[in-house]
């Protein structure tokens, strides 16, 4: 076993016409924050779509640990480990908030297909403390019997991070963690981020807010027009040329 | 109403007894409403079954089968093919139909659940459409054609002759070891059925599968990335629900050992949806509710003719009276499709969750409106429940 969990190797990408991402070589080492940013349209949603499996790439391969994650449906993928939150949330709006984390919890003991129909959810007693455990965690405890479709964008946001790591995944993606939160969602998030990180879970974030980026990431790549133009810790990053160039227009961060 | 408890055993076994009471007491409470007759609470009870199972598929994962008639169908030509061939017992008759059902609820949905949301529908009504022109065809030397299959003296009936029962002069009915499937005893034969079936069902409600159902139902994209493979649950709830459906056909051949291909066409499939829609999808007893609603209108409000509209506003001068009853006939008789239609239409748009919804509505005004009044004994009620 390799120090990488997550080891990206040549990866194109086209769409018809249009190269979203050509030649990608990425590397996340175990237990780190690395976070991808680029101007919009540089391709880091795509790359991310091709990680965990509903794009299929045209050339190149992707590893977690020592598995092949390239051709594998996107449920494989997360059964191997790889748990992704969305830039619009992607929570089940019609159950409750604790109902919506025991669903990956379940997922994670049971695999992805497991018939135990005549089992009663009131006696899963494992699964209903770690969910409401999770719930906990995110601050989310008090609403744990609203319907989830009920709450806030960035309450949302918090439960969909509760679904995720109640699986426990070896790899953490997360696509705008903080898109369209408010400066105290957006802080209340980083703290709770920062809480994760400490429990050694790997993370790839795809951020556009500088502040996020700068108190999380240990390492960053910069994407811009499909290719990976930069990579560092965030101080190299921040003071390459070639960065400053394409991606802040010159201006300094 | 809202499903967001996690309800404990213990309720589950209050909902069990309710629910056993009220349907064996219906002989009794149904006969103020004229509806206490066996034929009709039977069908109270088949249509039931088909409809509970309906919802375990539209109920809880969303898809809309428009097709489901094929599986009763099936279910009625197994068990009468059961009682020719093999006894008159109703117990094979219901054993055989529910695997064969469920095969060819595995055959339907293996292609249909290829395709989801109105696809889905299109694939199902397709294949229930094929099955039905089939029987009138091809198959008649299964279905026995236009005439419908039917008990017939010399039938082999293999058990029956080995256990010694032989025909008598008239045609043999179905029976359970000797219980009439007919009548008062025809009706708790399918009661106990129903008893159980909605036990199974609860069960499933409360399973944690029947929790990845209804996770499908509100975003199925979030199930793929959360490690489901949708497909073999989807495919399970189909053959369920197909099931049960083969069920409620073969105790449809039980009360009335005749099976004729008019009970796969599309209106058919299309009852069940309006069931199961009227007394709330996904709730867990609205499919009951609106199965008893429409068989009641179908049975009641049909038989009403103009002469007992007449009686009925006979208080009235003799041409006013001639005058109401031709307006009300419209809706009665013949006409009770377009009552049930108008109702339909009424409950869709004013309540989109069905009968259910309404009764939960009145239930919480009641609640909240008796809660005011308490103020003063500030005693908490639990402040959601599982319906």
């Amino acid at each position: 076993m390799s120090d990488y969990i997550l080891d990206v190797t040549d990866v194109d990408k086209n769409f018809g016409g249009l190269r979203a991402l050509s030649d990608i070589n990425l590397r996340v080492k175990k237990g780190t924050v690395h976070a991808i940013i680029g101007p919009n349209g540089a391709g880091k949603s795509t790359l991310l779509n091709v990680i965990v499996g509903r794009l299929a790439p045209n050339r190149g391969r992707v590893l977690l640990g020592d598995e092949v994650l390239t051709g594998k449906q996107p449920y494989e993928i997360n059964q191997l480990g790889v748990a992704r939150v969305f830039q619009t949330p992607e929570i089940f709006p019609e159950l409750s908030l604790l109902q919506n984390v025991m669903v990956p919890a379940l997922a994670k003991r049971d695999g992805e297909f497991n018939l135990s129909f005549l089992k009663s959810l009131f006696s899963e007693r494992d699964i209903l403390d770690q969910a409401e455990h999770m719930l906990e965690d995110v601050g989310l405890i008090e609403h744990k019997d609203h319907l989830a479709g009920s709450m806030s964008r960035g309450d949302k946001r918090r439960l969909e991070l509760a679904m995720c790591l109640s699986q426990q995944p070896k790899l953490f993606l997360l696509d705008e963690p903080t898109a369209g939160m408010s400066r105290h969602d957006t802080n209340r998030t980083i703290d709770l981020l920062k809480r994760i990180k400490a429990r050694g879970m790997t993370k790839v974030i795809i951020e556009h807010d500088m502040h996020v980026v700068f108190s999380l990431a240990d390492r960053i790549s910069v994407l811009a027009q499909g290719a990976i133009i930069a990579e560092g810790t965030p101080e190299e990053v921040r003071n390459d040329p070639k960065v400053k160039e394409a991606y802040l227009g010159g201006e300094t961060i | 109403m809202s499903n967001t408890q996690i309800a404990s055993p213990k309720q589950d076994l209050i909902y069990m007894l309710v629910l056993s009471a009220v349907v064996l007491t219906m002989p009794l409470w149904l006969q103020p409403f004229g509806a206490a007759y066996p034929d009709l609470m039977q069908k109270f009870m088949i249509f039931g079954i088909f409809a509970i199972g309906y919802n375990i598929l539209f109920g809880l994962t969303g898809y809309l089968s428009f097709g489901h008639a094929a599986f009763l169908g099936v279910g009625s030509y197994t068990a009468v093919w059961c009682f020719k061939l093999l006894s008159m017992n109703v117990i094979p008759a219901m054993i055989f139909a529910v695997i064969l059902s469920g095969l060819f609820a595995l055959l339907i949905g293996f292609v249909s659940l290829r395709r989801s949301g109105i696809y889905f529908s299109i694939l199902t009504l397709a294949f229930a459409q094929m099955s039905y022109n089939l029987a009138y065809s091809v198959l008649t030397p299964i279905t026995n054609g236009e005439t419908g299959l039917q008990l017939t003296q010399g039938d082999a009936r293999v058990l029956d002759r080995m256990s010694g029962i032989e025909a008598t002069t008239s045609l043999p009915t179905p029976n359970l070891f000797g219980i009439e499937g007919t009548g008062y005893s025809g009706f708790y034969i399918c009661a106990a059925l129903l008893i159980v079936s909605f036990f199974i069902y609860l069960r499933i409600f409360r399973s944690p599968f029947g929790l990845k159902l209804r996770a499908i139902k509100s975003n199925q994209n979030r199930m793929n990335y959360t490690g489901y493979n949708t497909r073999p649950y989807l495919m399970t709830a189909f053959v369920i629900s197909g099931m049960y459906a083969g069920l409620a056909g073969s105790l449809l051949a039980v009360t009335d050992p005749l099976a004729g291909a008019e009970r796969m066409q599309w209106t058919a499939s299309g009852e069940v949806v309006l069931i199961t829609i009227l007394g709330g999808a996904g709730t867990l007893i609205g499919p009951l509710l609106g199965a008893g609603i429409i068989k009641y209108f179908e049975n009641i409000f049909s038989a009403f003719n103009d002469q007992v509209l007449l009686n009925a506003f006979s208080f009235l001068p003799d041409w006013l009276a001639h005058v109401f009853a031709s307006i009300v006939g419209l809706f009665v008789g013949e006409g009770w499709h377009l009552t049930l239609g108008l109702v339909f239409m009424l409950i869709v748009i004013f309540l989109p969750g069905g009968v259910m919804e309404g009764i939960t509505r009145l239930w919480r005004l009641v609640r909240n409106r008796s809660k005011s009044l308490d103020k003063d004994e500030k005693e908490q009620q639990p402040s959601t429940r599982e319906v």
